[in-house]
């Protein structure tokens, strides 16, 4: 045996970095020759209520700005979604990233994001906001549309026009189906707007006759819709969990499944045949599911759906999908197949939910078996490349791995 | 085999952690209740840094004879090591994953001679 002299650290004692945390995100990044192609994260994340001082100076209505103001924000974000998605202190970065800083970044929310980024291997993230997946709930619909405005005003102007790696998809204020259109109108153009978003804890059906002018307006604009799930503890069928992985688990899936069986059974896919919509964080093993209840039904009762030319699944099979939180526990022939049933090669969409608990690595595809490199490649980027119409890009920290392996 | 200093053995008191690196590997050194136990640092889920978390008693349910529920409380005999990056839990004394005992952290074995602690990779 032989002593060596390591580095020894008390991680009680370190200040809290994004790059240390994910220092194995990076080893993966690295292994993984990650440097070879472009990694879109197509949800991820950022707190805007860190921001909220900047934020209510975009409110509008001068009365509401006060209210915005003395609550901190608290009023906008009524809500019932609920949780604890820390964990009870177990997931480490929620209490620390309020104190941690990004120096010489233009702004904080980009210099912290750029860090997960890089460390991950990233190149271009789609961001969305946190507590705003619940603003649906809000029961004053002024308050959605004020917010959501002075949010997506804030965001394209402090945010996207200042990172080209950063895009998003905005959020609707759909109780008030106008004013949904008119965001469109406004923000459709602005740099990283890559398409729209719903988020679906939300309780107006969305085949609504309301809708139609802002679906079409989307279609005509070739801009992608997105339906972002979440959980919303106080509905009434989550209310009796008790517990929050059962709301969790449950709800994430729910309010993307009730929304995608409106969306297919009322014809909406025959009805603008060019808008394509992304179904975000609801896992997969939903999909399969949804698909064969849907055709299942259909075919006994096809006269309550009568604009479908096909069945619910061929569908659902040309929508597109996010990856995370992708069900990986023990059952791969199931996953396997999943990605048969949903054409992953073209339809799927990494995401990482970062800097969310349940965020998944770009190595939970990089390293399926039954994937072969062309398929990987497809949905951690070039899927999401083609549907938003992106410039190929490689990160600057990427490229330098690239230029130090040919100097090698 | 060789074998990474550590600290000297009067340093570390229970319940703290050392994270020892030497190139790629990465060990978790703990000391609980007088005892050392050293792990791999990385995650069977996605490979994150698992002794860098916290260390929290196993989380008990509370049932009476008649088997309604009473609440929970923490059993600190089992103390459980929790990876910062999704919550997975392992034990700390055995390094097996606390809901399936069949995954396990890499166990490293622990040398204390001379007034140090060594770990074994």
């Amino acid at each position: 045996m032989n002593i060596m002299n390591p580095i020894v650290s008390d991680p009680a004692r370190e200040t809290f970095d994004t790059r240390s945390l994910l220092a194995h995100a990076q080893q993966q990044a690295e292994d993984r020759k990650y440097e070879d192609f472009m990694i879109i994260d197509v949800d991820a994340h950022h707190y805007e209520t860190d921001s909220y001082r900047d934020i209510w100076e975009y409110i509008e209505d001068p009365v509401m700005r006060d209210q915005f103001k003395f609550t901190k924000g608290a009023t906008m974000m009524q809500r019932s979604t609920g949780g604890y998605q820390e964990m009870a202190g177990r997931i480490t970065r929620y209490a620390h990233r309020r104190t941690e800083q990004a120096p010489g970044a233009v702004h904080r929310d980009i210099g912290l994001t750029r860090k997960w980024m890089d460390s991950m291997g990233v190149d271009v993230a789609c961001i969305f906001p946190t507590p705003m997946l619940g603003l649906g709930l809000n029961p004053v619909v002024e308050v959605e549309v004020q917010y959501a405005r002075a949010y997506n005003k804030w965001l394209t102007e402090k945010i996207l026009s200042q990172d080209k790696r950063l895009v998003s998809m905005l959020y609707l204020p759909m109780n008030d189906p106008e004013a949904a259109l008119k965001m469109v109108e406004e923000f459709s153009g602005c740099r990283g707007v890559i398409g729209f978003l719903i988020t679906t804890v939300r309780y107006k059906g969305l085949y609504d006759n309301a809708y139609m002018k802002l679906y079409r307006a989307l279609e005509e604009r070739g801009l992608p819709l997105a339906f972002h799930a979440a959980t919303n503890w106080g509905d009434q069928s989550m209310h009796i969990t008790n517990r929050f992985i059962a709301t969790h688990a449950l709800g994430f899936s729910w309010f993307n499944i009730v929304h995608m069986t409106n969306w297919v059974v009322n014809g909406i896919p025959e009805r603008f045949p060019g808008l394509k919509s992304i179904w975000i964080e609801s896992g997969l093993a939903w999909i399969p599911f949804l698909m064969q209840r849907l055709d299942n039904e259909y075919m006994m009762r096809s006269s309550e759906a009568p604009t479908l030319k096909r069945l619910p699944s061929d569908y659902m099979r040309e929508m597109f999908y996010t990856t995370q939180p992708m069900e990986m526990v023990n059952n791969q022939t199931m996953l396997q197949e999943t990605f048969k049933m949903i054409n992953a090669e073209t339809q799927l969409l990494y995401s990482s939910d970062y800097p969310h608990w349940d965020m998944d690595l770009p190595s939970t595809i990089y390293d399926l078996p039954f994937l072969n490199l062309q398929q990987k490649k497809n949905i951690l980027g070039e899927n999401a490349r083609k549907l938003f119409k992106l410039d190929h890009y490689i990160s600057d920290e990427k490229q330098a791995r690239l230029a130090a392996r040919g100097k090698a | 085999m060789a074998e990474i200093f550590v600290c000297p053995d009067s340093e570390m008191k229970d319940g703290e952690v050392r994270i020892v690196r030497q190139g790629r590997t990465e060990v978790g050194v703990y000391r609980h209740k007088g005892a050392y136990f050293a792990y791999r640092n990385h995650c069977v889920h996605q490979g994150g840094p698992a002794c860098e978390g916290i260390v929290k008693g196993k989380v008990v349910d509370l049932f009476a004879e008649d088997k309604t529920f009473l609440g929970q409380t923490y059993d600190h005999d089992d103390p459980h090591i929790v990876c910062p990056w999704h919550g997975w839990e392992y034990k700390l004394l055995t390094g097996e994953c606390a809901p399936d005992p069949k995954i396990r952290l890499k166990k490293h074995e622990i040398v204390q001679r001379d007034g140090g602690v060594y770990v074994v990779v």
